[in-house]
């Protein structure tokens, strides 16, 4: 499949900004991260930015982007629906749960349901991202079990990453939420390792024996394309540069994704201030860094059906 | 409303002949002119005449080689175009509600006004009948020519596909392929159609029938040839007298 730009930043910055959400809104009900106010405020924008943007990548994907409005409406059928739909709707306990904390700065039931309220809509939002590839049954790469705990655990990680920068800079930082990161990194780096050997020890469906449905006379291949450049479904389901290196590709997702935010991370136990504030920014923009790359991987790995008949 | 229909009254379609269909893109083409206008118009192209010409069609012929185990192989013509699926993945994926299966007929079409041109639909197919329209931003498929098949300005004869009315061979026939009486339904019964990548479950409503099997026939031997004559006067003789 073809890595789209537009969408493989929508992906990384609505994962990161509604993963760093979540952490807000379970965290401070469950004493997780600090209930300080100011710190709650650059929580809560940094989130709100990233989504945001994410967001608007998203509309540059489409070809119609002043129609996205009526991407709300089929629901009932659709997970992009779905996904939009969430993602909305997860800005309504999130104000009632910022006006508590930021603002009135009052601990109590409001806040504590607002909070847990936010948390799972934001897991919900990154969910039905996720299924928007995994319901796809033409693509074998995406249409399986490991895709929507892999997203999910993707958002936990670089929110929590981020979550501990901003802990950081605001001046509370503290050992569990640094502790939760390097969980989340752990969790996120094996189920992504589960993922890799499910699609490499995964057999395609379908060939261009069924596709064409000639495989009872014999083997099928390809004697004249149907048109002499490449076309829309070529440029979009046949993308092969990163497959050539893949393993490459691969190996940096594990040392940009996981292994080098995990050292940072432990390195900013230290007492050091400015050791501390370089670890976990470093840490946060090398993470970044890393799930754009596999992001872009998740697409260009893919294999579609209809490559089949080409 | 991008949930299907439970049933749809018809079920129009088309069925393909491989053993008839000799790749003549009469088919492609005249469904191109046909849809310049109309429904889904046009199915634009870029850069036409020049270097990288690349457009939305609707209808795709490939040809393929089969090879038996003996090694003897045969070319099979392959149109490939919208299936109308029962099942139509590509209708369920739409955010928008552009995407539909009408159910009278089973026809799925977009609907280019509230298309957003997210292309999940194209993801969604597994084949390939969906083009996105990069100057228009919005998906555009076979419409199984809904705009001349109920036409009533046109003779009845002409209420059909582009594509069926163009083929040469009758490679191409369009009727109704939830009535067992039609001439398609019996076509399908008669000859084996079947679904392409049964293994997806979109349960497509077009079918496909196999090429016959071919005579064995031994080819006629070639005649002897004179190609190395050394006297050059003698090979410009034979040459002419050749002629």
């Amino acid at each position: 499949m073809h890595p789209a730009f537009s969408v493989i930043f929508f992906t990384t910055l609505t994962g990161a900004g509604y993963g760093l959400l979540g952490l807000l809104g379970a965290g401070v009900v469950f004493r997780f991260v600090p209930d300080h106010a100011g710190f709650g405020m650059y929580g809560v924008v940094t989130a709100l930015v990233l989504i945001s943007s994410g967001l608007l990548f998203s509309t540059f994907h489409l070809g119609r982007p002043e129609r996205a409005w009526r991407a709300f409406s089929q629901w009932r059928s659709s997970w992009l629906s779905r996904e939009g739909v969430f993602a909305i709707l997860t800005f309504f306990p999130l104000m009632l749960f910022a006006y508590e904390w930021v603002v009135m700065e009052r601990q109590g039931l409001i806040q504590n349901i607002a909070g847990i309220v936010t948390t799972v809509f934001c897991l919900a939002t990154v969910f039905t991202t996720a299924m928007i590839y995994a319901s796809l049954k033409t693509i074998a790469a995406w249409n399986n079990q490991w895709v929507a705990p892999v997203y999910i655990s993707f958002a936990l990680m670089s929110g929590a990453t981020i979550c501990v920068a901003l802990l950081a800079w605001s001046g509370h930082y503290q050992v569990w939420t640094t502790g939760f990161a390097c969980m989340a990194i752990i969790g996120a780096g094996l189920l992504k390792i589960k993922y890799w050997s499910h699609i490499d020890n995964t057999p395609l469906t379908g060939s261009t024996e069924s596709a064409t449905g000639l495989g009872r006379f014999g083997k099928v291949q390809l004697l004249q394309s149907p048109h002499t450049q490449q076309n829309y479904l070529m440029q979009e389901m046949g993308y092969e540069v990163a497959r050539r290196h893949s393993a490459k590709l691969r190996r940096l997702v594990v040392n940009l994704g996981f292994i080098t935010p995990l050292v940072l991370l432990a390195l900013s136990f230290t007492e050091i201030p400015v050791l501390r504030l370089a670890s976990v920014t470093i840490a946060v923009t090398v993470m970044l860094f890393g799930i754009l790359i596999e992001r872009w991987l998740f697409f260009a790995e893919a294999k579609h059906t209809v490559m089949l008949y080409y | 409303m991008t949930c299907l229909p439970a049933s749809t009254g018809k079920k129009l379609g088309l069925v393909i002949d491989l053993d008839t269909c000799v790749g003549c893109h009469a088919c492609a083409t005249s469904c191109k002119a046909w849809n310049s206008s109309g429904n889904s118009a046009p199915p634009t192209d870029t850069d036409p005449y020049g270097a990288d010409p690349s457009g939305v069609w609707f209808n795709r012929v490939h040809a393929y080689e089969v090879e038996n185990e003996q090694g003897e192989s045969i070319t099979v013509h392959f149109p490939r175009s919208c299936l109308h699926c029962d099942d139509a993945p590509c209708v369920t994926v739409c955010p928008t509600g552009a995407s539909y299966k009408r159910e009278e007929d089973g026809i799925v079409l977009v609907n280019p006004d509230t298309c957003i041109g997210c292309k999940l639909c194209s993801w969604a197919c597994p084949y390939g009948a969906r083009e996105y329209d990069q100057t228009d931003g919005v998906m555009k498929k076979c419409t199984l020519c809904v705009d001349k098949i109920y036409n009533k300005d046109l003779p009845e004869h002409d209420r059909v596909p582009a594509c069926v009315a163009a083929c040469p061979t009758g490679a191409r026939s369009f009727g109704d392929l939830a009535d067992p009486d039609s001439g398609v339904a019996k076509l399908v019964a008669s000859r084996q159609g079947y679904d392409l990548m049964p293994e997806q479950d979109c349960k497509p409503v077009n079918k496909y029938l196999p090429p016959r099997k071919g005579k064995k026939d031994k080819p006629a031997a070639l005649s002897p040839q004179v190609t190395d004559i050394e006297n050059a006067i003698l090979r410009w003789l034979d040459k002419t007298l050749s002629r």
